[in-house]
């Protein structure tokens, strides 16, 4: 195991800058995810860690050593890839022993050694298969088992499970997780789906256009998002975003927007320079904060019934303010919700999220 | 359990047709005639003549005998069958030729060549693909004659070449005749070889070589564990064709004209000599036919492989 760092990497493909001055520190045994839409720079940045891409500049080290143009063998990693590349003319066994074979041990060494790690990926009884002749997860498990079978100092996932089905997926996470705390292995995980890196990562970095938006733990990027980008990304559903009219009022801060109503919030150093920029405020709050209003609450949100979803434990309630600007509810019950046209959902104030007009996020009291 | 009827299996769908029956045929008409005129005409004329003794002069040009299998029996005849301008000794020199320049050299070179050009940037890449192509697509005639020139002993390149490194000349048409045309049948046959084992390596998933890489497989290792097996098929293919063209080939004619004293007189060359030189049209027919059945077991091996595929 060991620890990995990238300093001021940048990787361009002729005009397209794919990673824009990266750098970021992963500790030994952490276990990393790297988050973002398609196009955002996470499989670039693992494919440089792998060597399978040079960078256009700066440096990466692994366990403190430098291997930027190291090739990939000679560094000493193992990586899952999206498409499992199994070998077709190769059975299991061999498919998995594979990386001990052109390390040069012995045939009846390196198969007791691959089925030792298929027996504990439960796909022991199909070393004498072909790849085409198992099912996908069970391909998963074995392009898996071929990663872990000799001691990396890193492992990389390309997104591994986004081939499964949801169900396979969600076991398969399961299994990722206690491998993890079994192992505790250093591994870089890519992945677009934010609930996967939720479940997986001691720490998220979470990417747009090439940058490091957010790098912080699950929770701290749930609790605290640093941008509305990392807002909107992440959470199912994601955070609802309002946009506001912000001004001060007898020491105070105003939010004003259609529909909204909401009690006069403490000011403070930050929010002060945010209104001096601009009065371009975005609200935001967490659907599992918001809830179906009784008459007097003061901190509100109306609009007209945009739809009403029951998922058995929760509902999902939307309700619409136009131009598509939809606000969306989860309400922990499993009883129907009988709702009239318009709806009023209320929230708290000590779940209110502030961005100021390019997006950043202002530091609530005491933060 | 319901007892549902077995389906039926499906009617035959009927063709879409383009054109009615008979006007199908209309069209088919011409090429069916030129086709029986020049090929199925002449495919059974050969096997006709190569039962008589007819020649191009003489009494035998006009009133050519049967003469049953005694053409076939002279070709085989144990007695001359080795010797320098005889059929065996040119069916052994051919399947030399044969295993030299076309499963040792093309094949070979072709599959190191294409082998080595996947791992080139893609501009020289292209490059050389457009300049293995180029080389391919030119006519024998004109390649037979650059290679003429090329070896020339007073005037050629090669020779200017050695002498400007201060090595000795040589007269390489003359003292190394077969040599010669292998170099020169891989030299033509390479591209071929390299270009149908470079779309297959393509066609092989690139993260099956970064699994590889990452797994820390060397170049070596990655050719004969990954890159080879999986392009086994495709070098069956290759090497069946290949040994299909090399054997009819004629254009070593233009380099050495089948000499120095039958050196390089390949079967289709002694063919040609027997026939067209010689003017024993009812030999030289026997040898077509012979050619012809050889051939044919070359086709039915690689169209049965073919099968298989499609089965698997």
């Amino acid at each position: 195991m060991a620890s990995v760092e990238f300093k001021n990497v940048t990787k361009s493909f002729g005009e397209f800058t794919a990673v824009s001055d990266v750098s970021f520190d992963i500790a030994d045994g952490e276990f990393v995810c790297l988050l973002g839409p398609s196009g955002c720079g996470k499989t670039t940045s693992l494919r440089m860690m792998a060597g399978l891409e040079t960078p256009t500049s700066g440096h990466i080290l692994i366990g403190g050593q430098e291997v930027t143009h190291l090739h990939p063998k000679d560094r000493n990693i193992a990586m899952v890839f999206q498409d499992y590349a199994l070998y077709p003319h190769m059975n299991l066994a061999d498919n998995i022993a594979y990386p001990l074979k052109v390390r040069g041990e012995p045939v009846a060494q390196r198969h007791a050694r691959a089925k030792q790690v298929a027996d504990v990926l439960k796909i022991g009884h199909l070393m004498d298969r072909l790849p085409s002749q198992i099912s996908g997860g069970q391909q998963q498990r074995t392009s898996l088992a071929r990663a872990l079978v000799y001691p990396a100092k890193v492992y990389l996932f390309d997104e591994p499970l986004s081939n499964l089905d949801a169900k396979l997926r969600l076991e398969a996470r399961g299994f990722l997780n206690h491998l993890q705390r079994d192992m505790g292995m250093t591994a870089v995980y890519v992945t677009h789906d934010q609930a996967e890196a939720m479940a997986l990562a001691t720490r998220i970095a979470v990417m747009d256009q090439g940058h490091i938006v957010q790098f912080a733990s699950p929770i701290e990027i749930y609790r605290r998002p640093a941008t509305t980008f990392v807002a909107n990304f992440v959470g199912n559903p994601p955070m609802n975003l309002v946009e506001v009219e912000g001004a001060q009022v007898e020491g105070k801060l105003a939010l004003k927007a259609e529909g909204l109503a909401i009690a006069a919030l403490a000011m403070t150093d930050a929010i002060g320079k945010a209104l001096a920029a601009s009065g371009k405020l975005t609200l935001g709050v967490r659907p599992e904060h918001l809830g179906i209003a009784q008459t007097g609450a003061t901190n509100t949100i109306t609009a007209p019934l945009f739809a009403n979803e029951n998922m058995g434990p929760e509902s999902l309630v939307t309700i619409d303010r136009g131009d598509s600007a939809r606000v969306t509810a989860r309400i922990f019950t499993d009883d129907h919700l009988d709702l009239s046209k318009v709806v009023t959902l209320r929230f708290s104030t000590e779940h209110v999220h502030l961005f100021d007009s390019t997006g950043k996020r202002i530091p609530a009291l005491g933060e | 359990m319901t007892t549902e009827p077995i389906e039926a299996k499906p009617k035959k769908v009927r063709n879409f047709a383009l054109l009615s029956n008979r006007a199908g045929a209309a069209f088919l008409t011409p090429a069916g005639l030129l086709v029986s005129v020049f090929v199925i005409v002449p495919f059974f004329w050969v096997i006709f003549v190569s039962f008589t003794n007819r020649t191009l002069l003489g009494r035998t040009a006009l009133n050519p005998e049967f003469v049953g299998l005694a053409n076939y029996l002279s070709l085989f005849d144990p007695a001359t069958f080795f010797q320098r301008g005889q059929f065996g000794f040119s069916l052994i020199l051919t399947t030399q030729f044969v295993l030299a320049s076309a499963l040792l050299g093309q094949a070979l070179l072709g599959l190191l060549l294409a082998w080595l050009i996947q791992t080139v940037p893609p501009w020289v890449k292209r490059i050389t693909e457009t300049f293995v192509i180029a080389a391919w697509i030119l006519p024998e005639v004109v390649i037979g004659f650059a290679w003429f020139a090329f070896l020339d002993r007073d005037q050629g390149t090669l020779n200017m070449l050695l002498e400007g490194f201060g090595l000795p000349k040589g007269d390489f048409l003359l003292q190394q005749p077969f040599w010669v045309i292998v170099v020169f049948n891989t030299w033509r046959g390479a591209a071929f070889s390299m270009m149908l084992f470079n779309s297959a390596f393509s066609s092989i998933p690139p993260s099956y070589f970064q699994a590889a890489d990452v797994a820390g497989a060397s170049s070596w290792q990655k050719f004969r564990d990954i890159g080879l097996p999986l392009i086994r098929g495709h070098i069956v293919t290759d090497l069946i064709l290949i040994t299909m063209w090399t054997f009819n080939t004629f254009t070593p004619f233009l380099l050495t004209n089948g000499g120095p004293s039958y050196r390089t007189e390949l079967v289709s060359i002694y063919n040609y000599r027997v026939a067209f030189q010689d003017f024993q049209f009812g030999k030289g027919a026997a040898v077509g036919v012979i050619m012809m059945l050889i051939n044919l077991a070359f086709a039915l091996v690689y169209l049965s492989i073919g099968r298989k595929k499609k089965v698997r």
